[in-house]
């Protein structure tokens, strides 16, 4: 077996029993802790396929997390009044059904990543980050005067949405549901990972002259990917404001773009479970120096220089090597 | 001009790639003057022309990736002028670099499935693996073969050799099964073996598409070459066979110097 592999799986492994461990133990906070991991997780596999795969660094991922987060919201609260989200021109009643829920901010989020990604991939460099960033910082002013939804306060949901046969107050079965489809995104990153669309793909990051040399357009791969990696992302939101049974503009700031991005650095850039493990590592320092300062990102920052500087495979980087090319 | 003077000893056919009066101007440097060329099926046409003449500007708005001031390109006929690069390696145009251009952290096997995967022009897969056995990777494995690089394929290709790389830009190529190659110096700092097998290897390929061929080894050029241009400040100043550019009083002042 590859070293990388059972890397994953010990990461893997580690993020599911240790949320077992709490229920047996009965310490709920460390099984919501583990599923922010997951959610986080789940948020960065996202931008993985855009950053890692396509080489696209987006710095407005947080439009997509901020989107999957607000369709929660809206249909949620909505469903809490007992009141339709609209009537005309058509009835859209509120939910909190969260397979609803999950499907609609995921077409949201991919709706809004073709729109963004259709414009800002006809740049490159710091003007795509620029643009990316812009339209996050859209969203976020745009829901900051929103005042149906709570504008600055944010909003409150009350009760958790409701998944089919399960009981989703219960902790860990919130925490099943997350790492679930954690996994799923893994699969789909894997796939991706190994195929044509994903050799593509990265070679359109390596030389993209040679892909059009060929006669595929790196363009319309991007936009792909982009589009995908935003909806997994947009996923990520709506699980998040689940989570916290609650949504604010903070969803859209800058600051998440940076978090997400930050997941996907410390653990390993086109890395599998890179993510995964910059998530472990992120909500352990927030939970561990959080509680002794609240200016604990210093310590983060200094992890990441040195991350950076010299382990350009993140984490997993570092504990698996280098990525093997195939056999 | 003697192009007159040898066309009439070739057979009269549709030429495969053209290039019908392009100009390219970059402020006061005229890069492209008035330039019509023809490849013809089975030939290797040469494209010769000290630094600076114009070449890679050329080959450039041949392959798409500058657009001409005026003039067109044809390719088979059509008027290829409009289309992105690639659409015209759809059309079947190949190009290689005179620096590689390949994805570098990838195999060799992997550039070359890339190659594979753009012939076949069908939507890219999404989910099965494109390292599976299958015809694409045969095709990926033939192509290797015929360059010589097959025992190199699960090499990165940034740990190849330069001319390993020059052969693995030829593989991509021939994925292709182009309609015209066109090989920007494919023999640029390639050692004396490396060039003669690679001017074996292009001997053989003009049967199955015609290549134009910008090269500075003059070597080369008069061991391949059935027609040779001679590019200087952007103006094509002779073409014609070998033994007549190697007799031209004018090709002879302007680049070649006396001993040809």
């Amino acid at each position: 077996m590859r070293r990388e592999t059972i890397i994953n799986s010990l990461l893997l492994g580690a993020l599911l029993c240790f949320p077992i461990w709490a229920a047996f133990v009965d310490e709920p906070f460390y099984i919501s802790l583990a599923t922010r991991v997951a959610i986080f997780a789940l948020a960065g596999v996202g931008l993985n396929i855009a950053l890692g795969l396509g080489g696209l660094v987006s710095f407005g991922h947080a439009s997509f997390f901020g989107l999957g987060g607000y369709a929660m919201g809206v249909l949620a609260s909505h469903a809490q009044t007992y009141t339709p989200v609209m009537e005309l021109p058509f009835l859209i009643e509120g939910t909190n059904s969260m397979p609803v829920i999950w499907l609609v901010a995921m077409g949201l989020s991919g709706v809004a990543a073709a729109l963004i990604g259709a414009l800002s991939l006809r740049t490159s460099g710091v003007y795509f980050i620029m643009i990316t960033l812009a339209f996050a910082q859209m969203f976020y002013y745009f829901t900051i005067s929103w005042s149906a939804y709570g504008g600055e306060d944010g909003l409150s949901i009350y009760v958790r949405n409701t998944f089919p046969g399960l009981n989703t107050l219960d902790p860990i079965q919130f925490f099943g549901i997350s790492f679930v489809l954690l996994s799923l995104a893994l699969c789909l990153f894997a796939r991706f990972q190994n195929s044509a669309f994903g050799l593509a793909l990265n070679a359109a990051r390596q030389s993209p002259a040679r892909v059009e040399t060929i006669g595929i357009t790196p363009y319309r791969i991007r936009l792909l990917a982009f589009v995908i990696s935003g909806m997994i992302t947009g996923l990520a939101g709506a699980l998040f404001a689940d989570l916290n049974r609650f949504v604010s503009p903070s969803m859209f700031s800058w600051q998440t773009s940076g978090e997400i991005m930050v997941f996907v650095i410390l653990g390993g850039v086109a890395r599998l479970c890179g993510p995964v493990a910059g998530a472990i590592v992120f909500v352990a320092l927030e939970h561990v120096l959080g509680g002794l300062s609240e200016y604990w990102h210093i310590y983060l920052g200094s992890i990441l220089l040195v991350i950076v500087l010299f382990a350009r495979g993140g984490i997993v980087g570092l504990l698996a090597g280098r990525q093997v090319v195939h056999d | 001009m003697i192009d007159s003077a040898s066309s009439q000893t070739l057979p009269v056919t549709l030429p495969v790639l053209a290039t019908v009066g392009i100009n390219k101007r970059f402020h006061q440097l005229q890069a492209s003057d008035n330039i019509s060329l023809q490849l013809r099926p089975g030939e290797i046409h040469a494209l010769i022309g000290p630094n600076g003449a114009g070449k890679s500007t050329l080959i450039m708005q041949i392959a798409g990736e500058l657009k001409p001031d005026s003039g067109h390109v044809l390719l088979n006929g059509d008027d290829v002028t409009g289309l992105s690069t690639a659409a015209r390696a759809r059309a079947g145009l190949a190009r290689t670099f005179q620096v590689s251009a390949l994805a570098a952290e990838n195999s060799v096997l992997q550039n070359t499935l890339l190659g594979c995967l753009g012939a076949q022009g069908r939507r890219l897969g999404m989910f099965k693996s494109v390292m599976r056995a299958g015809k694409l990777r045969e095709n990926a494995e033939e192509a290797l073969q015929r360059v010589g690089l097959l025992d190199q394929a699960n090499a990165r290709a940034a740990e190849i050799s330069h001319g390993q790389r020059r052969q693995l830009e030829i593989a991509i190529a021939l994925t292709l099964k182009p309609k015209a190659f066109v090989m920007d110096e494919p023999m640029a700092g390639l050692g004396t073996s490396g060039s003669a097998f690679l001017i074996s290897l292009l001997d053989g390929l003009r049967h199955e598409a015609p290549i134009l061929l910008v090269e500075h080894d003059m070597d080369a050029v008069f061991a391949l070459a059935d027609r040779i241009s001679v590019l200087v400040y952007g103006q094509i100043i002779a073409s014609g066979t070998v033994k007549e550019i190697r007799q031209n009083a004018a090709v002879k002042k302007a680049y070649l110097g006396e001993d040809i």
